[in-house]
């Protein structure tokens, strides 16, 4: 990826997302980057999980014990976080923001485990963010009708807008762009401590990964997470 | 005109140190959240749960700012996108 020119360049200060293996489709080289492998081996981990998880629970027991206690925590929270949030809008919604919760989480945590986290690739937060958008303005048309949504765009008044257009346009953005951001600092503070300090690196990073990889990854999730339940729960409130 | 390109990646590298000083507004502004959910738990230490998370989802929604100026500098730094 060249020579940065930062610090120098070391040659072993290493955070960008590398191709795998290419191959020619309608003309045009696609690459198979670590990023769709580090997918690839989040979704694996959270399908064996899942399948491991359903099996316990249909010989689920009335006093839950091991595995049942940890899957039925998990569920509780996320139920909870929804509930909270959504008021009487929850049942719809559980299921997408539970997904969303899971995979988020387990993306920026994968850092921990020497993966490049997936979430630190624009092209993983972006859809994310798309999908929200898509979430907001679907049930925006479905529950306010469209004299609603014109309403709602000339709000103070009609030659507003174009300003309440790109406020709309700006929610996607600035929710993936949060996320992304965040995760990358920590992937590149991470891979600078290892690249410059190589020899003295050693047990002290621990505590940079509890915090750039647990905390502020989990921070991150919530967040996403929050914002988009706000933004749909929003846009289902009918005056 | 024709520029050297290392003069064109030191400017970057000017540039990208301006753009990092965006990170003021958020740290003052995640400053004045925590000091006022301080607050908030002197008075009410029952809802500490509650203010403890509130102010977490405020103060990451002010960052988003503070992150536009990095990945400013990111850009500038790593893609290099004034280079010819």
């Amino acid at each position: 990826m060249g020579r940065g020119i930062l610090l120098s360049g070391g040659a072993d200060i290493d955070f960008m997302i590398h191709g795998v293996f290419s191959y020619e489709l309608f003309g045009q080289t696609v690459w198979i980057t670590t990023t769709h492998i580090c997918v690839l081996i989040v979704m694996l981990v959270l399908a064996i999980f899942s399948i491991i998880a359903g099996r316990t629970m249909k010989k689920a027991e009335e006093i839950p014990k091991g595995f049942q206690n940890v899957v039925e925590i998990v569920v509780e929270m996320l139920d909870g976080v929804v509930t909270n949030t959504m008021g009487k809008n929850a049942p719809g919604f559980k299921n997408y923001i539970g997904t969303i919760f899971i995979f988020i989480l387990v993306s920026n945590i994968s850092g921990l485990f020497g993966l490049r986290p997936p979430t630190a690739d624009y092209g993983v937060t972006l859809p994310l963010g798309l999908m929200t958008f898509t979430l907001i303005h679907f049930n925006k048309f479905k529950y306010q009708k469209v004299s609603g949504v014109i309403k709602g765009l000339c709000d103070p008044w009609p030659f507003w807008a174009p300003i309440n257009i790109i406020g709309d346009v700006a929610v996607p953005i600035s929710l993936s762009l949060r996320l992304f951001a965040n995760i990358l600092s920590g992937t590149v503070i991470m891979a600078l401590i290892y690249g410059l300090l190589s020899k003295f690196a050693l047990i002290w990073p621990a505590a940079l990964h509890v915090y750039f990889d647990l905390f502020s990854g989990a921070i991150q999730t919530y967040v996403f997470c929050m914002l988009t339940m706000t933004y749909i729960s929003d846009a289902m409130t009918t005056e | 005109m024709e520029f050297n390109n290392n003069f064109i990646l030191g400017c970057s590298a000017i540039g990208a140190g301006l753009a990092v000083i965006a990170g003021i507004g958020p740290g003052v502004g995640q400053g004045i959240a925590a000091g006022h959910a301080a607050a908030a738990v002197g008075r009410n230490p029952g809802a500490k749960g509650d203010i403890t998370s509130t102010m977490l989802l405020g103060q990451a929604v002010a960052e988003t700012t503070g992150l536009y100026g990095l990945l400013i500098a990111m850009l500038l730094l790593f893609v290099k996108p004034l280079l010819p």
